[in-house]
This record gives C-alpha cells, sequence and structure tokens, in this order.
C-alpha cells in the first residue's frame, strides 16, 4: 500500500499522473471514494498525462467515456449498476483488451473485474480540500510494477 | 425589453384536437436502396425525385417521434414540424428512485414493455391513422445505448411496415427544437441554455438547424451536480425537483459556494461546487438543508445565466432560451427572466413538458432534418456518445 496526501483537486489530478507513467494497455484502476472526493479529477490527471486533449467529464449518465491518448483510456462509473448482467453490458473485456479501464465505485463490481488491478482509494482529510490516496497494488502484474509505481509517487508525502 | 415569450406554468396538452387533417405523403417508388438502406446516396436520390417541394402545403404532414435515450418512454405525433398532435410520455423515474439513478439494464426493460402501448396512445390521441403517417423519427443519441436502441428499433420497424421514412435524431438537437413547439413566433438568434442530467451546454441558435455550441460542461452536468448534492444530503432521486422545493424555504446567500469559471470564457464547471457543498456538510452539519439547498441551486443557476447573459450580448441574440430537465427549475427560470428583462432579450421558458424529455421535439426535429438531409439510411444506429452537430 502507497499513501499519498493531496491538498488539492490540482494535486489530486498530478497523483494520477504520476500514476499513469507506470499505466499499460489491458490495466484496470479501481476508484474508491465518496461524492466529492476527487475521482473524476484523479481520471483528469490521468488522461492529460497519457496525452488526451478532450476534456474528461463524469461518465456518470453514460456510465463508459472513452478517449484516445498515447493509450485508449476507458473511464466508467459503474455506481447505479445493478448486478453482473449491467457488468456484462459494459462488454468489460472487450474495454480492457484495448486500453487502460478506470472504474470509478468498482469497489462494487470487484467480483467481475480482473484479479489483477490497482486499487485506488480516495478519503476525506483534515482541511476541506485535503485527501488521502491509499493506492494498492492488487495481482502478480501490479506487485510487480510495485517498485516504479512506489517511486513515480515519490513526490507525494506519504501517510 | 421586446417582449416576454415564456409561459411558466403552461402545460402542454395532450391531443391537441386542432386541425387533424394530415396530408398522407404522396405516393412515391420503393426503392431496392429504401429496403436495405445500404445506400444513402441512392436512397437520398429517390427521395428527392418522389418528394414533392416541401412548401407551405406539406405543412400539415405528421411525423411519428420516437424518444426513449434515458428513462423516458415517449412517443409523439406534430405536423409540420410544428403542430403537436398528440405526446405520451410515460416516465420510469419510480423505477429509478430507489437506486439514485436512471439503472440502464432497469430503463432497456421498461422501454421494451412501454414502448408499443405508448405509440399506440399517440396515434390514438392524435386521431389520425397509421396510414396519415409521413415519416417516423427517433432519438438515435446521445443516451444509454440499451435504452436508445429500443426507440431506434421500433422506429425502424414501423418505418419498413409502413413504407415510410426513417429519421435519426440527435437528442440534443431534439431539446434545441423544443422551445418553437411552445413558441412559434420564437425569433432568432437565440443562445440557449441546454441543462439535463446528462449534458450542460451554451449553444447559440441561428437558424432551425443551424447552431454552434460555444461552451459545455468540463465536469459534471448541472442536472447532475442537483442529483448527486441531494444524494449526499439523503433527499433522494432525482434531486432537481426535491432541492427547488427546499430552496423556496431557504436563504440563497445564506453560504457563498463558488461559482466556478464564471468570468472566464463559456465553459462550464459543476464538479467543484458538488465538492464545496458537501465540504460544507461535512464542517457543518447543522446547517439547514433549506438554506444549504437554496444556496447550492442559486450559484447554478447564476453562473449559468451570467454565461448566457454574456453570450447573447456577445453575439448579438434576441433572446435566452431555456431546455432540457434543468430548465424546469424555478429559480433558473426566474434568473433568465430577470436577466432578459434588464437585457432588453426575449425570455423563452418552455412548459415543464417541453423542458424535461419528450417525443414532440423528437418529431419536430425529424421534419426540419428531413426537409435537410431526407430519410436517413436504416443503417443508421444507435451512438450513445453522439455529439451535437456543428453547422
Amino acid at each position: 500500500m502507497i499513501a499519498c496526501s493531496t491538498g488539492d483537486v490540482d494535486e489530486t489530478r498530478a497523483v494520477g499522473g504520476a500514476v499513469a507513467a507506470v499505466a499499460a494497455t489491458g490495466d484496470v484502476v479501481v476508484l474508491v471514494g465518496d461524492l466529492g472526493a476527487g475521482k473524476t479529477a484523479f481520471v483528469q490527471g490521468f488522461a492529460a498525462a497519457l496525452g488526451v486533449t478532450a476534456a474528461v467529464t463524469s461518465p456518470t449518465f453514460t456510465l463508459a467515456n472513452r478517449y484516445q491518448g498515447r493509450l485508449v483510456v476507458n473511464h466508467l462509473d459503474v455506481y447505479r449498476f445493478d448486478g453482473p448482467d449491467e457488468v456484462a453490458d459494459l462488454a468489460l473485456p472487450e474495454l480492457l483488451d484495448d486500453g487502460v479501464t478506470l472504474v470509478e465505485w468498482g469497489d462494487t463490481i470487484t467480483a467481475d473485474l480482473p484479479a489483477d488491478r490497482l486499487s485506488v482509494t480516495i478519503s476525506f482529510g483534515d482541511g476541506p480540500d485535503d485527501r488521502r490516496l491509499d493506492v494498492e497494488c492488487v495481482g502478480e502484474s501490479w506487485l510487480r510494477r510495485s517498485p516504479s509505481l512506489r517511486a513515480a509517487l515519490e513526490g507525494w508525502p506519504r501517510g | 425589453m421586446t417582449g416576454f415569450r415564456g409561459r411558466a406554468d403552461r402545460s402542454v396538452p395532450l391531443g391537441v384536437p386542432a386541425e387533424r387533417i394530415a396530408r398522407p405523403w404522396p405516393e412515391r417508388p420503393v426503392s431496392a436502396a429504401n429496403k436495405s438502406g445500404s445506400d444513402n446516396a441512392a436512397l437520398r436520390d429517390a427521395w428527392e425525385q418522389s418528394a414533392p417541394a416541401l412548401g407551405p402545403a406539406s405543412a400539415t404532414t405528421a411525423i411519428l417521434g420516437i424518444e426513449t435515450s434515458c428513462d423516458e418512454t415517449a412517443a409523439a405525433v406534430v405536423a409540420g414540424g410544428q403542430q403537436v398532435l398528440s405526446s405520451v410520455v410515460s416516465s420510469q423515474v419510480d423505477l429509478h428512485a430507489r437506486y439514485g439513478g436512471v439503472v440502464p439494464e432497469v430503463a432497456g426493460r421498461a422501454h421494451v414493455v412501454r414502448m408499443v402501448p405508448v405509440v399506440s396512445q399517440a396515434l390514438v390521441e392524435s386521431a389520425l391513422d397509421d396510414s396519415d403517417i409521413a415519416a417516423v423519427a427517433a432519438t438515435v443519441g446521445p443516451g444509454l445505448v440499451g435504452a436508445l436502441l429500443v426507440g431506434v428499433s421500433a422506429a425502424k420497424a414501423l418505418a419498413l411496415v409502413w413504407d415510410v421514412p426513417f429519421v435519426a435524431v440527435n437528442h440534443l438537437e431534439a431539446h434545441l427544437h423544443a422551445a418553437f413547439l411552445d413558441e412559434p413566433s420564437l425569433e432568432l438568434p437565440v443562445v440557449v441554455i441546454l441543462v439535463s442530467g446528462g449534458h450542460t451546454m451554451l449553444v447559440l441558435m441561428e437558424d432551425r438547424l443551424r447552431y454552434r455550441v460555444l461552451g459545455a460542461t468540463v465536469d459534471d452536468a448541472a442536472g447532475e451536480a442537483f442529483d448527486k448534492v441531494a444524494r449526499y444530503m439523503g433527499l433522494g432521486y432525482p434531486g432537481g425537483p426535491v432541492i427547488d422545493r427546499l430552496s423556496v424555504q431557504g436563504a440563497p446567500d445564506a453560504i457563498a459556494f463558488p461559482r466556478a469559471m464564471l468570468h472566464d470564457g463559456w465553459n462550464f464547471s459543476f464538479s467543484g461546487l458538488k465538492t464545496s457543498v458537501i465540504n460544507h456538510l461535512r464542517r457543518n452539519p447543522d446547517s439547514t438543508a433549506e438554506d444549504v439547498a437554496a444556496s447550492f441551486q442559486e450559484a447554478v443557476a447564476d453562473v449559468l445565466v451570467a454565461k448566457a447573459r454574456r453570450a447573447a450580448a456577445a453575439h448579438h441574440a434576441r433572446g435566452l432560451c431555456l431546455a432540457g430537465g434543468v430548465a424546469a427549475n424555478s429559480r433558473l427560470r426566474e434568473m433568465t427572466l430577470d436577466a432578459c428583462t434588464a437585457d432588453g432579450l426575449a425570455a423563452y421558458l418552455p412548459s415543464r413538458a417541453m423542458c424535461t424529455d419528450n417525443a414532440a421535439m423528437v418529431a419536430a426535429a425529424g421534419w426540419w432534418r428531413l426537409q435537410a438531409d431526407g430519410p436517413s439510411p436504416l443503417t443508421v444506429g444507435a451512438d450513445p456518445s453522439l455529439s451535437l452537430p456543428e453547422s
């Protein structure tokens, strides 16, 4: 587990960008955190670091947005999903094949997600804009990359 | 002020009994392309050879519109792109309330169940025969793909069976046409504030099919901010109406929530406002829900109207127009009206029935599209991320 703390939403974006540096096609990043924690902000930084120039907007209404950068970035919101049928509707395996997939509220569908994934839990800190990000590597592919991920996140104070 | 054109409290009557004489579309050859939908050019040619010059004579041509982009199953018959002969909306809001938002799978299934009864009712209320329907228009996007597919498939099936053109309609373009159904004499150009649960944009509408997206949200849609704030406050779903109601008892200046990007371009950002409301509630658990609701709503309306006003001045628009579900918000309507009064602009505030998703606006937009582009090939499918065509 790597713990980072950020003092505003731009710093949360920057952490997203730092994580993107070690991401590869086929990766899954699960984002956990309450409303307003900064899940979409993390994805915005992540996508920008991969060269996505389009505005990364909330996927809440459309459920899945897709962006083309140096890698394809899939941005999902599964808050309203009601069981495995819905996950099947997203055609997750196809999405995973061709890009990096970030799933907001992904903790609700972990059974349907690959065993290899990065879990990012964002919680509120003391100040109104303070956030704590707990980054956890799950599965072999991410555990192998854990040292480089730790190095990429070096700049952020460890909690 | 050039005149207030909005009618905040008027609801659109269903099944307007006015002039019901719809002229059947003239006989035209059924080309192979029409059947297979495989060749847009051939289809267009066939259409142009057979269709009469579209002038006032065809102004009573009736189009069946179908809308299933989100959680409303809707069908309507509109003559000449203007006269609403029927407009039926079956809302699924109760089905989704317990989930705190639209559940795609639930929405798709509900559309399937409701499609035939809703279309039947729209036809009955229009007092037309099936044979009077000149074309079938359906929303093809943007929206939830599983929901869109139901309406698109139904429309194509009806078009094939009745042997009439199918017209693919952009949901956002349909919203832009909604105000005309309440206000036929709407004077262009207008700046449209298009705000709903999934979209927030400022559009300069110069002509029926000519418009420019001036700006859009860079993160959350306005309606989404209402829903999420309501969800955090435990007020249920949908968030718009409940926050509107609570706000009446609250002080809009109780809490100074941020107005993001107020003086900065034409885009909007509502994610920070949502977070600011949540931060405030975490720190001040005792603040009254009414004050929080009123102050939040004030911040949303403030930014939307301030930018629209500036856009109207910059582009010499004659009025401001509201569209989309959030346009039903009473504070937004009030503020728009005040701004128009102050700036000498016309205020077009469509009825609630025309702001929220409906099929009359789809039929109207379909009529204009049919005239400009001819029928759509049957190969056109649902596109969940369709954007507004720039002209």
